[in-house]
């Protein structure tokens, strides 16, 4: 199974037939596999990682650190769905340090994040602070490095 | 220009019949290369930048001739974590350029004209010439398809002789991915005892076992150590072939030995490549592990796909290769090599490059992206059926 969801977690749109051959499985066996994994929640879903810079170079993309009132009952997660909430809203996570939920968010310009800050978030009650912070360039996203690396010549017939 | 001049020894050694291969397959373009035995990979980056590291700390001088005590000790931990073998860094263990220099320094260290030496065939390209140019006879021992390329003691003892005195040893192997069953090993060791044979191991593809073949060096068989030379390298489980960087370790009198031509001829492995050596081995496990799984997958497709093209072939426990055979065309595997490459430019190694007994069948490395192997594997059914 690690096997399974590592090799479709790097590429999820490899053909299913080619993946049961390398898990030594018959195509069926690999199918009741991945619903087994969809239904119980482990695979969430399927994407891919696009680089900003070659589409939608426009689009604004903030981790924006929150601090905020935790509440009696609990703790963070009801404010935390309630940020999750938001279409902006890429990925939430709770922090130890110096805040508690990094908060990063996709716009489609400038503005539509500003506006998201000051409209949205820092208005919720529980919200004390919020310190936003702009990315200016990707090199490696979810485990994939932005530049193309030139693969290095080899030898085409070795010992 | 006449070729007299060349000296005898080394004029009586043919080329390697993978040296003409490679030529041909240099001169086409867009091949899809099963014929690579090299890792993919490049080197993983933390190695790297130890290196790179080493380099701007200034580490550019000579070191100690059997390489840096520090690297040593490292050697010694790691064959004693993964291995189950003991061995003094002050003095069993010795850095060489590569696994080769290792074999090269133990078969001019031991052997004396005429001396005999068995080794498992197929094998690596180089050991019959290594043992000729160290003034020794080859005695090749044949392995069997049917026993998934093992070595059998039986064999050995008819090929056995009063002058022999060394049984190199390479498992995995390289070309079959063989590995040798325990039980297989333990015979082999008493039949090494019995004839008082030194054993020259090449480990350079134990971590690359699968399937929960766990690999047993013959070092770390009861009454083996003093009699083993365990000769290693980084080239194959970190993916560091061009660093030409290996190890041997046994016995402080043979090690020093090889320390003397080491001396003469080499001085030292190159400071750099091995502090990025220590790095491979202190922390080089999880990147070995990552690759070694997506060799198994490799694997696993690639054996599916060509016994399903009609080549028979085991599934190998061992190394990135896999040894099917090719009779079913009529062909000889040099023949099928070469029609392969011509009409489908899919190469793969002729099979009688790793001596006589490789006749009927061929190499293939699936130490290849995935891709290829899958256009390579099409192309290969499409020649078959054809």
């Amino acid at each position: 199974m690690d096997s399974l969801i590592r090799i479709l977690k790097q590429n999820s749109s490899i053909p299913r037939t080619d993946l049961a051959r390398q898990l030594g499985l018959s195509e069926d066996e690999l199918a009741s596999k991945i619903t087994k994994l969809e239904s119980d929640g482990t695979i969430l879903g399927y994407h891919a990682v696009i680089n900003r810079e070659k589409w939608d170079t426009d689009a604004v993309t903030a981790v924006i650190e929150v601090r905020v009132t935790p509440e009696r009952e609990g703790g963070f997660d009801r404010i935390a769905n309630r940020i999750a909430g938001f279409e902006e809203v890429q990925s939430v996570y709770l922090m130890s340090g110096g805040h508690d939920l990094m908060v990063v968010v996709e716009g489609s310009n400038l503005r539509e994040v500003a506006s998201f800050v000051a409209d949205k978030l820092s208005t919720i009650e529980a919200v004390l602070s919020c310190a936003t912070h702009f990315r200016l360039k990707t090199y490696k996203e979810n485990g994939m490095l932005h530049a193309l690396e030139e693969a290095p010549e080899r030898l085409s017939v070795t010992p | 220009m006449s070729s007299s001049r060349i000296a005898e020894h080394v004029r009586n050694i043919p080329r390697s019949g993978i040296r003409d291969f490679f030529e041909i397959v240099q001169s086409m373009k867009e091949v899809i290369s099963l014929g690579i035995g090299e890792p993919d990979f490049v080197t993983p980056w933390h190695i790297r930048e130890a290196a790179v590291y080493a380099m701007e700390k200034g580490k550019t001088g000579y070191t100690s001739n059997l390489g840096t005590p520090r690297l040593r000790r490292a050697i010694a931990k790691y064959v004693e974590q993964h291995f189950d073998v003991e061995y003094n860094p002050h003095d069993e263990i010795i850095v060489t350029v590569g696994v080769s220099e290792a074999i090269d320094l133990a078969l001019r260290s031991l052997l004396n004209p005429g001396d005999e030496v068995l080794y498992n065939e197929p094998c690596y390209v180089s050991y019959s010439p290594s043992i000729q140019l160290a003034g020794g006879i080859p005695v090749a021992v044949a392995t069997r398809a049917e026993d998934e390329f093992s070595l059998k003691v039986s064999d050995l003892g008819k090929a056995v002789t009063p002058k022999t005195r060394i049984l190199m040893l390479n498992f995995p192997t390289n070309p079959t991915g063989a590995v040798m069953p325990l039980e297989e090993l333990r015979k082999i060791a008493a039949f090494a005892i019995k004839h008082d044979l030194i054993v020259l191991t090449d480990e350079i593809y134990s971590e690359l076992t699968y399937d929960d073949a766990p690999h047993h060096s013959i070092a770390a068989l009861p009454g083996m150590k003093e009699r083993t030379l365990f000769l290693h390298g980084f080239s194959k489980a970190f993916a560091m072939t061009g660093w030409r960087i290996g190890y041997a370790c046994g016995p402080a009198d043979i090690i020093e030995a090889m320390m003397k031509i080491h001396q003469y001829s080499i001085m030292c492995a190159s400071n750099m490549v091995q502090e990025a050596a220590i790095e491979a081995l202190e922390r080089g496990q999880r990147s070995m592990e990552r690759m070694k799984e997506e060799y198994r997958l490799r694997r696993n497709y690639i054996v599916s796909s060509l016994n399903e093209a009609g080549l028979r072939c085991h599934l190998p426990k061992g190394a990135f290769y896999v040894f099917p055979d090719i009779r079913i065309t009529g062909l000889s595997s040099k023949e099928f090599s070469l029609k392969l490459l011509e009409e489908k430019k899919v190469a793969v190694v002729p099979g009688t490059a790793f001596g006589p007994s490789g006749e009927g069948y061929v190499r293939c490395c699936y130490a290849t992206a995935m891709d290829q192997i899958k256009k390579a594997c099409t192309h290969i059914s499409d020649f078959v059926r054809k």
